[in-house]
């Protein structure tokens, strides 16, 4: 690994799998590091929330290791984020899936449940249409794994959509913060290219 | 919209990638990590590894293969095949893969289901059910009964209300194998698709006797979210991009 690839801090918050979130940010040319260290996620250039577990878990198990108020801190100054699956849900204030569990709340409103009409949890890969102002989504196709979703996000964030069973917010971006509700780390090369150019971000 | 899931499916013995017919007469078909990364290049949407070994050396290396392919693939990894506990199931996800599927331990002991689906989530865990058509009809039941043990043996337990139950317990996928048909290349068991997905909400992936596109057609028109083959790749009858091509052509909606 040469001196100069980004360092990427991963956070480890659960009991489920992050080798694939490491593997794919290695592709993508970065060192990576597991960690829970509170420290280090004040003070890495880039740092990564995957997606494991359920809402109120995975925010449960923040709040056990004290990551809240630092996570907090790090996306209002705009630092450097990338948040997948349920770690971009929690950038909403609440979710259907565990009530009365709060969000960060960064964008307002309630991820809820796919309706009945489709299978859930939505496995497989869909389109993105990003809209024009984003600056790292691209169209294309990712792989998603879920069951809740949100339908909009405020006019400060930039996004891209997908529709199963009506719109939803596949991914959110503002300046280098990154909130996909698909997996980068699985789509293959779209998904690597797109955590390529997070970290040149 | 989503897009119809092409899934090669490779059963791994000892670390080698192995096929056979009706679960019999395994032969050599390649190196784990290489065909991994060959499907990826040629469009796979995701890949099922199933560990075929017959000893517990075997199963030792299992994980280690995982690893290994992880290395190399950015796409979906579901595994399976000697899945007896919760800590295999935990093991298998920190190895790397993202999915995991139960067949015969879930049938004996069915609380794994939510033991993975509580610890892991339901989008980890994974039902292989492996349905035989049933020699002779049974009051009040569906045509097909569950078979364990690589199909040696016949459960009596009914196909649909299996899958309904696991469901219930968890699982959040259905990988529906048709015993009958598998490695014959006679087309997927439409019957039997239809009748679990009619009766459960989850994604159900057909498995067992794909030839041909068409056959494809039929099993995504029958209900299945994606479809798995063997034989058809390990053979080399059709690339994954050369068979999304035909699957376009016919009207299915696919990741190119």
């Amino acid at each position: 690994m040469s001196s100069s690839a980004p360092r990427v801090s991963v956070l480890q918050t659960g009991v489920a799998n992050i080798a694939s979130v490491l593997a794919g940010l290695k592709k993508a040319g970065a060192e990576v590091t597991p960690t829970q260290n509170i420290a280090s996620i004040a003070n890495d250039p880039f740092v990564v929330l995957p997606g494991v577990g359920t809402f109120g878990s995975t925010m449960q198990t923040l709040l056990e290791h004290r990551l809240v108020e630092p996570l907090k801190e790090r996306l209002n100054a705009g630092a450097p984020t990338l948040l997948v699956c349920v770690g971009f849900q929690l950038l909403f204030e609440q979710s259907e899936e565990s009530p009365g569990v709060e969000g960060f709340g960064l964008i307002p409103g309630r991820v809820s449940r796919f309706p009945d009409t489709v299978r859930t949890p939505q496995f497989g890969w869909n389109s993105i249409s990003p809209d024009e102002d984003c600056a790292i989504l691209e169209s294309g196709f990712a792989y998603f794994a879920n069951s809740y979703r949100a339908e909009t996000v405020s006019s400060d964030w930039s996004a891209a959509y997908s529709d199963n069973g009506g719109r939803f917010v596949a991914a959110v971006e503002r300046g280098s913060i990154l909130g996909c509700q698909f997996h980068p780390e699985l789509s293959s090369s779209w998904g690597i290219n797109l955590l390529t150019k997070w970290l040149q971000r | 919209m989503l897009t119809a899931r092409i899934i090669p499916c490779l059963d791994v013995r000892d670390g080698r990638v192995v096929k056979g017919v009706r679960f019999q007469g395994l032969r050599d078909a390649g190196c784990p990590e290489e065909l991994a990364e060959t499907y990826e290049a040629q469009g796979a949407d995701e890949l099922v590894f199933l560990d075929v070994s017959a000893t517990p050396e075997g199963r030792g290396t299992h994980r280690h293969t995982i690893q290994k392919i992880r290395d190399r693939l950015s796409l979906p990894l579901t595994t399976g095949g000697g899945v007896r506990a919760v800590e295999d199931a935990g093991s298998l996800l920190e190895a790397g893969a993202d999915k995991i599927s139960v067949n015969t331990a879930a049938v004996d002991q069915p609380s794994i289901l939510s033991d993975i689906a509580e610890r892991f989530g339901s989008q980890c865990c994974i039902l292989a059910l492996d349905a035989a058509e049933r020699s002779s009809p049974v009051e009040g039941a569906s045509a097909w009964e569950v078979v364990v043990r690589s199909g040696k043996v016949r459960t009596g337990i009914d196909a649909v209300t299996w899958a309904k139950e696991a469901v219930e317990r968890g699982a959040g996928e259905i990988l529906l194998t048709s015993w009958d048909r598998d490695g014959t290349r006679s087309g997927y068991d439409l019957e039997l698709l239809r009748a679990v997905c009619s009766a459960i909400k989850v994604p159900v992936i057909a498995s067992g006797g794909a030839d041909t596109p068409a056959h494809m057609v039929e099993a995504l028109e029958a209900g299945a979210d994606a479809v798995l083959a063997a034989s058809i790749f390990h053979d080399g009858d059709y690339t994954v991009a050369g068979l999304k091509e035909e699957l376009a052509t016919l009207g299915v909606r696919v990741r190119k």
